[in-house]
């Protein structure tokens, strides 16, 4: 145990260095110039100064899906904690393991409009996993404990601790001592799944002839990627992840039939729609999966693994539950099958494969369009995702950000790992691509890491190009420049007859090159196929700068697959003259 | 259909917040909500009554129970149990009517005012409201409902 008379500010501190973590993103500001005062007074934990405190978040939630360790972001009060929400949001629809500590006006301004103020505990409360205001400064230790055990532990979320501005006086001292364990009474979050459960499982594995693995953000949060193919190989099942999966399942393994849902290939959204089984892991069946959940894959029988009871069922029935682990539940399931001698129908499951061939082959995406060279004179964007493919010899982390470049990256990066692929599926926050990518960067000094970007996105945090500066992170940004907010556009396009209300810049974009290098770094414009590859491969050799490649794209280019809206997953858009019906 | 859920959360400042902001968060409408302090003064008992098919319920209990600050959630309405409730009845004194009700009781009169208290079901009083309205009463309170299951069940934790 750890005793010795410590302030508030330094307690937290302290406590922060006691759970294993070694760097926060934050801004300070009046209510927490006490805890900005201890950490300059030690030096376990580093504090990364970004330029918003939205960008603080996104950071610490990068880092944290990168590592699998909590992310940890420092704000003040008021604008400070208000600026942190997005980013909160941003954590808890993805499910990553942050803590945000704001800081708070004096307790005795609490409830008074004094300057600054802002009921950070009432305004995050629907999207955060769960807060704490602190009311005794005694209490930071255990109430940092209960933090990090609530954030990384069942199905992680973030957690705010909001600390009044007097709670870290440091001429307040106290005795510190750090809780070895904590237990909450009203806080169980389940291992290992019901095994009877597990055994109706395999069961249904056992008949079925047309199964599909459908896995997501749950299997690499539980860091049961692993477990996840040891099941896809030992069945021989067919696998399809979601945006938030992809990694989890190897994407370049021919068993992969490719992300599902709204931009999902043909193939996957075919095979879960005829499928007699779906063996759901770690996944929620949103809305952007399931398309109308009353018309979705009628002739499945459902298994469905995940930690959060209240995901299983919730949309679509779940005809074997089980609520566990991820990677417990594999396991175990695993186990079932090994012993068991199954009898599972081979030559039907090989010709459900063989089906799932035939589509991949009729209408599966092109994973070669940069030997088609530039199509009407353009640059496609899913080129310069191949071609970013190619030079990081699919290896790098990608981050990204929302709209029509965040589907083509999830589309044709094949992503072999979990955690590589680092993106804002659940709140589709644009600006998320860079700060998070700061967030990566930092915790992997040595790796490429590259934000697949557009010019819309990239504007939302582009401020973090100063941080970028000052702590000389070398992140690639790949801009899919197509002068519009593509997604939208397409959306206008397709359901709004063309009718591209705000959604185009007039010519207002500012030279992207020359804002990259007034931030001191590099920029590098391609406007013609030709000059794509060799500046791709420039923009990634360039190992210890910044590096802004700004691609003009084919701005009339469409994301498809795309799903037809209130039907089954069997209707597509393939083309903007194409479709499935 | 009509539910009563209760449940046992920490007896903390913001507790109750997350209980009732997560109802308007997800969507569920709570028709009655009851809080009260326990036998145990670090738990308060919460009681809600609300509409919903088995499906909503269960989703209802499931994320309630996910809430950090809610220690244990029961559905009432999966075994047999009592629920009651208190309604408090302002008339005017020449327009009082005759209440057939078996649990009512005058609990203060003067010359101008009758306060009545009855206690009952809700679909109970809820009658009762009805068959009083042509004596227009001046004011009517209800408690929400409070529930109770009939068998040895308890809604408790060990310490």
């Amino acid at each position: 145990m750890d005793k010795s008379n410590k302030s508030g500010a330094e307690a937290l501190l302290h406590s922060l260095h006691l759970e294993g973590v070694e760097l926060m993103f934050g801004y300070p500001g009046g209510a927490a110039l006490h805890i900005y005062d201890a950490i300059f007074n030690q030096d376990h934990v580093d504090h990364i100064l970004v330029r918003h405190e939205q960008g603080a978040v996104h950071a610490a939630d990068g880092y944290a899906r990168a590592t699998g360790k909590p992310g940890v972001a420092l704000v003040t009060s008021g604008p400070g904690a208000t600026n942190a929400i997005t980013g909160l949001a941003t954590a808890y629809m993805d499910s990553t393991p942050v803590v945000v500590i704001s800081g708070q006006v004096k307790s005795n301004l609490i409830g008074t409009d004094s300057f600054q103020e802002t009921d950070m505990i009432g305004v995050s409360r629907p999207i955060v996993k769960h807060s704490f205001l602190v009311q005794r400064a005694e209490d930071i230790p255990e109430i940092v404990k209960k933090a990090f055990h609530i954030a990384t532990t069942g199905r992680p979320g973030p957690v705010v601790i909001d600390v009044p501005k007097d709670l870290t006086d440091p001429d307040h001292k106290f005795e510190f001592t750090y809780p070895s364990e904590i237990k909450m009474r009203s806080y169980n979050p389940p291992k290992s799944g019901d095994l009877s459960k597990i055994k109706e499982a395999v069961d249904l594995i056992e008949h079925a002839k047309r199964p599909v693995i459908y896995s997501g953000g749950g299997v690499i949060q539980d860091d049961a990627s692993d477990e996840l193919t040891e099941l896809a190989r030992l069945l021989n099942f067919p696998v399809t992840n979601t945006l938030m999966g992809l990694g989890a399942f190897p994407g370049s393994d021919p068993q992969f039939m490719g992300m599902l849902g709204m931009h999902g290939t043909y193939q996957a959204n075919m095979a879960m729609h005829n499928a007699d089984l779906i063996v759901a892991v770690g996944a929620r069946f949103d809305d952007r999966i399931t398309n109308d959940p009353n018309k979705f894959s009628l002739g499945a029988k459902k298994i469905h693994i995940d930690v959060d009871a209240a995901s299983v069922s919730k949309i679509i029935h779940a005809d074997v539950p089980i609520v566990g682990s991820a990677k417990e539940c594999l396991s175990v399931l695993i186990q079932e099958i090994k012993t068991r001698d199954l009898a599972i129908d081979q030559d039907q499951l090989s010709l459900w494969n063989q089906q799932i061939s035939e589509w991949r082959e009729a209408h599966g995406l092109n994973h070669s369009l940069l030997e088609l060279g530039p199509q009407n004179g353009k640059i496609l964007p899913q080129q310069v995702v191949q071609s970013l493919y190619k030079e990081t010899e699919g290896k790098a982390f990608i981050t990204s950000d929302v709209g029509q470049h965040q589907m083509f990256a999830a589309q044709y990066y094949h992503f072999d790992k979990p955690r590589q692929w680092i993106n804002s599926g659940g709140l589709g926050t644009m600006g998320f691509g860079l700060p998070s990518a700061m967030g990566v960067q930092l915790a992997f000094p040595d790796e490429t890491v590259a934000c697949v970007t557009g010019e819309g996105s990239i504007q939302m945090c582009i401020q973090e190009l100063s941080t970028c500066l000052q702590y000389g992170l070398p992140i690639k940004i790949i801009n899919l420049n197509n002068a519009a907010l593509g997604m939208v556009r397409q959306w206008q396009d397709m359901q709004y007859g063309g009718r591209h209300s705000s959604s185009t810049y007039e010519n207002s974009l500012p030279d992207f090159v020359a804002l990259a290098e007034s931030y001191g770094h590099i920029g590098i414009k391609v406007s013609s196929f030709d000059d794509l590859e060799s500046a791709m491969r420039e923009c990634i050799s360039l190992k210890d700068r910044l590096v802004f490649l700004d691609v003009d794209v084919d701005p009339n280019e469409h994301v498809y697959p795309m799903l037809e809206a209130g039907n089954s997953m069997d209707y597509m858009w393939l083309g903007k003259d194409k479709k499935t019906w | 259909m009509k539910r009563v859920i209760a449940l046992l959360m920490e007896n903390q400042p913001g507790a109750l917040s997350r209980v009732v902001g997560l109802f308007s968060q997800r969507g569920y409408n709570i028709e009655t909500l009851v809080v009260a302090p326990t036998t145990d003064p670090t738990l308060s008992r919460l009681t809600m009554s609300t509409q919903g098919d088995e499906k909503v319920v269960e989703q209802i209990t499931k994320q309630l129970d996910k809430l950090i600050d809610v220690v244990m959630v029961s559905d009432l309405g999966s075994s047999d149990f009592i629920e009651r409730e208190l309604m408090l009845i302002k008339f005017k004194k020449d327009s009082f009517p005759r209440i057939s009700f078996e649990d009512s009781d005058v609990v203060s009169e003067n010359n101008e005012i009758i306060n009545v208290q009855v206690v009952g079901t809700s679909t109970e009083l809820d009658a009762l409201v009805k068959e009083i309205e042509d004596s227009n009463p001046i004011e009517i309170v209800r408690s929400g409902s409070l529930g109770i299951s009939k068998d040895a069940n308890t809604l408790s934790i060990e310490n």
